[in-house]
């Protein structure tokens, strides 16, 4: 499914990611971890074709295609999905609006129609439902006002509306109490299909108690410096980082 | 030494005034006098002076217009084919084709006892001593739209809501200007809220499009009653070809409560004036507008709210987009005296700004005389923000879509202080066709439907 290669990406002129290998197949849930300012964010944001970030080198394929050379926007109908460790207010422009303008740009690229009002709502009926997303949140403006697990409720709402092929959760534990933290995994858990595949990038150990990955990644310096088995997760919670930075020759 | 820009006037004055005050009334032609002396030792402003940042005043008065002193009637019937762009609302519909007024379709009917809206002209006549009292009674003559209109308007609109009268439906205005040649189209407005009444006035202002070159002046005065309620939208879609000068002149009295929301969806140039007074205690005002500027249009608001009396509260919020190489301009100055206690006063003005040659300039003031008070003004001017632009992309919106909505939305604040029912959507509708780049949004209305 995704297929990074050598990965090299900077913004403002400071390299952040020094060669990315990854692999991801459908069926499978990846976790990314990582130390602060190891790239983490960075390859979620360059992954999903933010245009501050700057691909100086490597190659990404999804599916075959070339994955940096589409919009944002294309990565998205390709179903790539990124859920953001920081969602981003929107004053002014409906839930409602926002996610019919979503859902119908996606049609649209695949040669339908807009989806009549009716199908709508019951699309969103449905999806919130998931997630146990309030009924009157739909018709606020997008995560204005919303509380921190409201916002990341909403990110896992749009994923299920949108269903990605791959879905890149940036933290979307942080800030989260444990009740959230149990809805917002529980919907994850509940969107996971054998055709599609999850990375969940985070910090702690925590969220992977209620998203089980099949494999563990992780980021240090702008390079991926382990991958192993669900039992790696465990361990850097046990131990830290400081044990990793060691194996890698690195004063502690 | 007068005015080159304002010789052809005062010509053209010297030459009709005859047939100008046969076709107008004597409290109207009272005025002309003092406007003709006034405009022949008027410096015009400069663009570029204080005040007047945008807008050239000796540009826009300076082209050849023709005015219809005699009044000629256009070939045209506004009921005709009118479909109301603004479903829902039942609204009471009059038009002012250029300077004189025409009942929609029952539009008299509508109206409930207690309301007057009628030709400015004939009410000068059946009740000059009413008239009397209120017309030029608020703008300042030095003024050159107010003197401008003093000196050549012959008509105009009369609305006068009597004492305890609530209209509950809105009154509708569709102002329309046009003709077969360049023409300059000067209205005088009359609008009189006895103590305890209400009414909501929606004024669409729109050109008969085609090539020809238009000039709009426009001189309301408003004296808003004790305990009065009044809320006035105006929505401009003109051509580019049209230059429009407006002042709007506002008295408020005790416990009045009144909100003016100007929209200028499309235009040419334009330049809204409000200068508003408080002579009362208690009294409310909410000053809203927005400007859509592309294109090489321009626009530009000047307003001046005057806090002379206790307890007031004025709320004002002006928004600009600017696109391409458009101009647009906000001034604003609230005034509050020595010995005017407890008023609360607070301005906004926000820009978004689209191309590296669109310019808006934004100077927004405060003047205060007395320490007990409590008064903000700010101002901020941007470009959209692309985390946003990026967070819309990323759920498959294109980035063009993405911009339009953002800019939709940033004028939602506006737009939300839209009280009449329908008309808030309406106006979302409208906007967002503006922003998608197609053509005036009220093609519903009747000039448009008779050119098809």
């Amino acid at each position: 499914m995704l297929k990074v290669k050598d990965l090299h990406a900077e913004i403002n002129g400071k390299e952040i990611l020094k060669g990315i290998d990854l692999e991801v197949r459908p069926g499978e849930v990846h976790a990314i971890m990582g130390p602060n300012g190891s790239g983490k964010s960075t390859l979620s944001m360059v992954l999903a074709g933010n245009p501050a970030y700057k691909v100086t080198g490597g190659s990404v394929e999804f599916y075959g295609k070339d994955l940096l050379a589409m919009e944002p926007e294309t990565r998205s109908h390709e179903g790539v999905f990124l859920g953001f460790q920081y969602p981003v207010e929107i004053p002014g422009v409906s839930m409602m609006n926002f996610m019919r303008a979503a859902v119908n740009a996606k049609r649209k690229y695949f040669g339908e129609g807009p989806m009549s009002a009716a199908e709508f709502l019951k699309l969103m009926r449905e999806k919130r439902s998931i997630v146990e997303l309030d009924n009157k949140l739909a018709s606020r403006s997008v995560n204005e006002g919303f509380s921190g697990g409201e916002k990341k409720r909403n990110e896992i709402f749009q994923m299920a509306v949108l269903e990605p092929r791959l879905s890149i959760l940036d933290e979307t534990d942080s800030g989260l109490d444990i009740d959230a933290l149990r809805i917002v995994a529980e919907g994850v858990n509940k969107l996971k299909t054998a055709q599609n595949a999850t990375i969940v990038i985070t910090h702690y150990q925590r969220l992977l108690d209620y998203i089980k990955p099949d494999i563990v990644h992780i980021l240090y310096k702008g390079r991926i410096v382990k991958t192993a088995g669900p039992e790696l997760a465990l361990e850097l919670e046990e131990r830290g980082y400081d044990w990793v930075k060691r194996e890698l020759g690195e004063e502690v | 030494m007068i005015e080159e820009s304002l010789r052809q006037y005062i010509e053209l004055y010297d030459t009709n005034r005859e047939e100008i005050d046969a076709q107008s009334a004597p409290v109207l032609n009272r005025h002309r006098e003092g406007a003709l002396a006034c405009l022949k030792h008027l410096v015009l402003p400069r663009k570029g002076d204080d005040n007047y940042e945008n807008t050239d005043l000796r540009a826009i008065l300076g082209a050849d217009y023709g005015v219809n002193v005699r009044r000629v009637q256009l070939p045209v019937n506004p009921a005709d084919g009118f479909h109301c762009g603004i479903p829902r609302v039942a609204t009471s519909l009059f038009f002012i084709i250029n300077d004189r007024l025409v009942c929609g379709v029952d539009c008299r009917e509508k109206l409930p006892e207690g309301i007057e809206v009628e030709s400015l002209r004939e009410k000068a006549l059946k009740a000059p001593e009413e008239v009397e009292r209120y017309y030029a009674g608020l703008a300042d003559g030095s003024n050159p739209i107010v003197a401008m209109t003093a000196l050549l308007a012959q008509d105009g609109l009369w609305i006068k809501v009597k004492k305890g009268v609530r209209v509950a439906d809105p009154v509708q205005i569709i102002n329309l200007s046009g003709g077969v040649n360049d023409l300059l189209t000067p209205l005088r407005v009359v609008i009189v809220m006895e103590e305890d009444s209400e009414l909501r006035l929606l004024v669409c202002n729109h050109t008969a499009g085609g090539s020809v070159n238009q000039l709009t002046l426009s001189t309301s005065e408003i004296y808003a009653g004790r305990n009065s309620h009044l809320e006035v939208y105006t929505m401009e879609e003109s051509d580019m070809t049209s230059a429009r000068l407006s002042g709007l002149w506002l008295r408020q009295e005790d416990d009045s409560d009144v909100l003016v929301n100007g929209m200028t969806i499309s235009n040419g140039s334009t330049r809204n004036e409000y200068h508003c007074r408080y002579a009362g205690t208690a009294a409310r005002l909410r000053l809203y507008g927005m400007g859509i500027a592309d294109a090489d249009r321009m626009i530009e608001v000047y307003s001046r709210v005057d806090h002379d009396t206790d307890r007031c509260h004025t709320d004002e919020l002006f928004k600009f987009s600017v696109d391409d190489r458009a101009c647009c301009g906000f001034t604003g100055l609230v005034r509050v005296a020595e010995g005017a206690v407890g008023n609360e006063a607070y301005q906004s003005n926000r820009n978004l700004i689209g191309s590296n040659e669109a310019r808006m300039m934004s100077k927004p003031q405060l003047e205060i005389y007395n320490d007990d008070v409590q008064c903000s003004h700010g101002s901020a001017t941007g470009q959209l923000d692309e985390l946003q632009l990026f967070y819309m992309r990323t759920r498959g919106l294109s980035e063009h879509e993405a911009r339009m909505l953002l800019k939709q939305a940033f004028m939602a604040d506006v737009i939300n202080e839209v009280h009449i029912p329908g008309l808030k959507e309406r106006l979302a509708h409208i906007v967002e066709r503006r922003f998608a780049g197609e053509a005036a949004g009220c093609h519903e209305c009747s000039f448009n439907t008779c050119g098809e």
